[in-house]
């Protein structure tokens, strides 16, 4: 009964989100106040039968309900428990709901924080949540319903989840990509509702800035469990690998972070308006692409859910509808008339269009390189890919081109500027940075390395900026500790994500710069010398999981004689589905990382192929990306965002609100 | 004309989504070989463990696969029993031993049986270069003529042969009794 519970459920809500896209907005037109105000209950009840939905699979996963056609091919008895949970998400049919209860939540949010929000703005905005739900919904029901019993004839026993996903990454790895994902609707939503009701001013910017932030920390986040299961998961010791799925996350990531600097922009100066909301409309249409690239079959990759082209056509429709709805109604009301407000060459303004620029052609880079083997095809010109050199090559010299005009956007003033004053403020950090940099390859790689010079060049200068910003923004304070207080969170925010920024660029270029890989032929009692660490091979014996056997080698790591770490790797073979699994071991340090991992057995089992890695600094590619979306959380706190709702509410509020 | 300016993404939009909407139809995973219906391309290379040297005459004549394999190449480990039940109920394969060292390839012959008729030694991978090859393991189908039919890319299993090369093979047979339309 559960299963057929949740199917009812999710029902419900397509109704009620029907109701929602419908409704409210058309209340917005004629000026109904009542049926304006439905908004936010439709919103909160979408949210509560979807979550009924989706509580219901997770309930058929756990209790191992295999008449279920979904838990039967994607989930097995043997499985722990939690790897049962988060295979309610590790499939099509089940992470579609999981896309549509955040989609949900987000929506909800709105409803409920955004009471202060004037109410034709609000209703239109939860109007066109709910009419993307109503597609994602729509879309979920017919096409991949998670529901579907295989009657009669239950299965014994289920399939098992594909092992790459039996991971505790892959349990939280999906729910915050989607967070981020999905988050980029509501900025979508406000962008809509401003044009339609043409006032795209700077109170727009500012409602919809700490949403797009949140989205866009939660997408850092997830896009780092990502690389980080990647590299630990997949046993070759790769953490990016410019695969069409991981570039379906990166795209809107890209586009998102020259949204909300162009946001900024339009809040503070009113300028870059219809700049913004293309950009917003930009951000949610990648994340809707992606959704449509990995689902529908068109590109091929490793992580791709099995293709099928009823559900390309349904979600190319939707994408249909909602990009080119929302760019045609962009053409129609975005003001086409260059506002007067002027700014000057030398100026805030022109840092963060560079910024926008940069980030634009990256995201466009990206999407020509992913789309790129589809096009050849569909021309008729062969079958081609681009790989990771086309993407590196044109993704590499864009942010070192913008990370020296990064390093002075802190401490730039809006609308005018002086050089001369850049060069009196910043020269001392940039010529720290220029020092550190052409020291660090000598002392610690021992001798010159141009790209690890530059990198650090780069990074020091990015570092060294922002602390040279800190002392100037509290040289007029009574004392440190007070100037530091007086800082707003938003300022907190944007100075850890660019730190983050730079120590992930000190990891990526000292990783593939530096890191050691060795593929040896090794037997139990063999010693292998690798970066100045010794392998001791010690032994070799069959392991038994809960659902798989493996073959488990034992290493002993010694550096000068001293053990550092004792390293298992596995080769796991799961028993459902007979799939071979490489479990790479990894000894974790914030310089280093060592990494075992076991290729083929050789001689009969006697030996194996062994892979053994040095990887220095990988760490600070994930800790970079950790401080960028700490950064974009923190600017949730500043008081700005809630002084700007009292404000808001003075004017319009009515008997509740002064009450 | 500013408006007009205003429509540019949408014009963008909208031949990205023509790009889309054809790319529903194809399939990527198909990897066409440029030689399908071409004959093999012509090579002399040494026998695998023999005392002797190869060439397309030499393995033209019979319906036949050819199977492209290497002992670095995991997925041949998998798909070798299955070639080796093939190979005893009659289907001739030859095997293109691709840039692989001869000394390991005769060792896992040894140890795992000998599904070919012969290895051709392909240690500099031109014949694979000239094929067209991606990556080991993959098996082309070829006629009497020796003219190249199909080609798989990837593990050949009980489920590949049943459902894609049995047919064509059998096709090809059927060709090959008839006089052949080649």
């Amino acid at each position: 009964m559960i299963p057929e519970f949740g199917h009812f459920a999710l029902i419900l809500s397509l109704g009620l989100a029907l109701l929602l896209s419908i409704v409210p907005l058309l209340g917005s037109f004629r000026g109904d106040q009542k049926a304006m105000a439905m908004a936010p209950s439709l919103a909160i009840g979408q949210f509560v039968f979807v979550g009924i939905a989706f509580g219901c699979l997770v309930w058929s996963f756990i209790a191992d309900d295999f008449s279920v056609a979904l838990v039967a091919n994607n989930s097995n008895s043997l499985m722990p428990a939690a790897l049962k949970f988060a295979a309610t998400w590790g499939n099509h049919e089940g992470s579609m709901v999981l896309w549509i209860l955040f989609l949900s939540g987000w929506t909800a949010a709105v409803a409920v924080f955004s009471t202060a929000l004037p109410l034709v703005l609000l209703s239109r905005v939860l109007s066109v949540l709910g009419f993307v739900a109503v597609g994602f919904l729509l879309f979920s029901l017919l096409t991949s319903n998670p529901f579907e019993r295989l009657l009669p004839g239950v299965p014994q026993d289920g399939a098992d989840l594909n092992p790459l996903l039996q991971d505790p990454g892959m349990i939280i790895h999906p729910p915050l990509l989607y967070m981020g994902y999905v988050g980029f609707s509501v900025a979508f939503a406000f962008a809509i509702a401003a044009l339609m009701g043409g006032r795209l001013d700077a109170s727009w910017a500012r409602w919809s800035r700490p949403w797009t932030n949140a989205a866009w920390a939660f997408l850092s986040i997830g896009i780092m469990l990502g690389s980080w299961w990647a590299y630990y998961e997949l046993g070759w010791g790769g953490w990016w690998f410019w695969d069409p799925v991981e570039n379906a996350s990166f795209m809107p990531w890209l586009a998102g972070t020259a949204l909300i600097h162009s946001l900024a922009v339009t809040e503070k100066r009113g300028l870059f308006r219809s700049w913004t909301v293309l950009l917003a409309i930009f951000a949610f249409s990648l994340s809707l692409l992606g959704t449509f690239l990995v689902r529908s079959g068109v590109l091929t990759s490793v992580h791709a859910f099995a293709a099928d082209p009823a559900r390309g056509v349904f979600i190319l429709a939707f994408l249909g509808i909602v990009v080119g709805g929302s760019l045609t109604l962009y053409a129609l009301r975005a003001p086409a008339v260059q506002s007067r407000i002027g700014f000057e060459w030398i100026s805030r303004e022109s840092l963060l269009l560079l910024n926008n620029v940069v980030f634009l052609v990256a995201t466009l880079t990206v999407l020509f390189g992913t789309l790129f083997p589809l096009i050849t095809d569909a021309l008729q010109l062969g079958k081609y890919s681009v790989g990771p050199p086309y993407f590196n090559a044109v993704f590499l010299p864009l942010m070192a081109l913008l990370i020296p005009f990064m390093g002075v956007g802190p401490t730039s003033r809006w609308k005018r500027d002086a050089t001369r004053r850049w060069v009196q403020e910043l020269a001392a950090p940039a010529i720290a940075a220029l020092v550190i940099g052409l020291v660090f390859p000598f002392v610690y790689g021992g001798e010159f390395n141009l790209w690890v010079m530059l990198a650090v060049i780069l990074a020091g200068w990015l570092a060294l900026a922002m602390l040279r910003d800190f002392a100037i923004r509290v040289r007029n304070a009574a004392s440190l500790g007070a100037g530091l207080r007086r800082l707003p969170a938003s300022y907190w925010g944007m100075q850890a994500a660019h730190l983050g920024f730079a120590i992930t660029v000190v990891g990526v270029v000292l990783v593939s710069q530096y890191a050691v890989e060795r593929d040896l032929k090794m037997s139990p009692g063999d010693v292998e010398e690798v970066a100045g660490y010794s392998f001791a091979f010690n032994s070799l014996e069959p392991v038994q999981g809960p659902n798989y056997v493996a073959d488990g080698a034992n290493f002993t790591v010694l550096r000068d004689g001293k053990p550092v770490a004792v390293l298992q790797p596995q080769k796991r073979r799961y028993l459902a589905s007979g799939q071979i699994m490489t479990e790479a071991a990894i000894d974790a340090g914030a310089f280093r990382d060592i990494f075992i991992a076991m290729g083929e057995p050789l001689e009969n089992g006697r030996a194996w192929a062994i892979r053994l890695h040095y990887k220095p600094f990988v760490r600070w590619i994930w800790a970079g990306a950790i401080a960028m979306a700490l950064g974009g959380f923190l600017t949730l706190a500043d008081r700005r965002y809630r002084r700007a709702r009292q404000s808001v509410t003075a004017p319009t509020g009515g008997g509740l609100e002064a009450a | 004309m500013k408006r007009l300016r205003l429509f540019l993404p949408l014009g963008l939009f909208l031949v990205l989504s023509g790009f889309l909407l054809v790319g529903l139809r194809l399939d990527p995973q198909a990897l066409p070989s440029a030689l399908i219906d071409k004959p093999l391309p012509t090579f002399a290379l040494p026998a695998l463990g023999q005392d002797r040297v190869v060439d397309q005459a030499a393995v033209t004549g019979e319906v036949s696969l050819f199977n492209v394999w290497a002992t670095w190449c995991a997925s041949c480990r998998v798909e070798h029993p299955f070639l080796t039940r093939l190979a005893d109920a009659g289907v001739p394969i030859y095997g293109i031993n691709y840039k692989d060292e001869d000394a390991e390839a005769l060792r896992w012959l040894d140890e795992l049986g000998d599904p070919y008729r012969v290895s051709i030694v392909d240690a500099e991978g031109s014949l694979g270069l000239d094929l067209g090859v991606y990556g080991a393991p993959e098996t082309y189908v070829v006629d009497t003529a020796g003219v190249i039919r199909y080609r798989h890319v990837g593990v050949v299993d009980e489920r590949v042969w049943a459902d894609i090369l049995e047919p064509i093979v059998n096709e090809l047979k059927r060709e090959q009794l008839a006089g052949g339309p080649l």
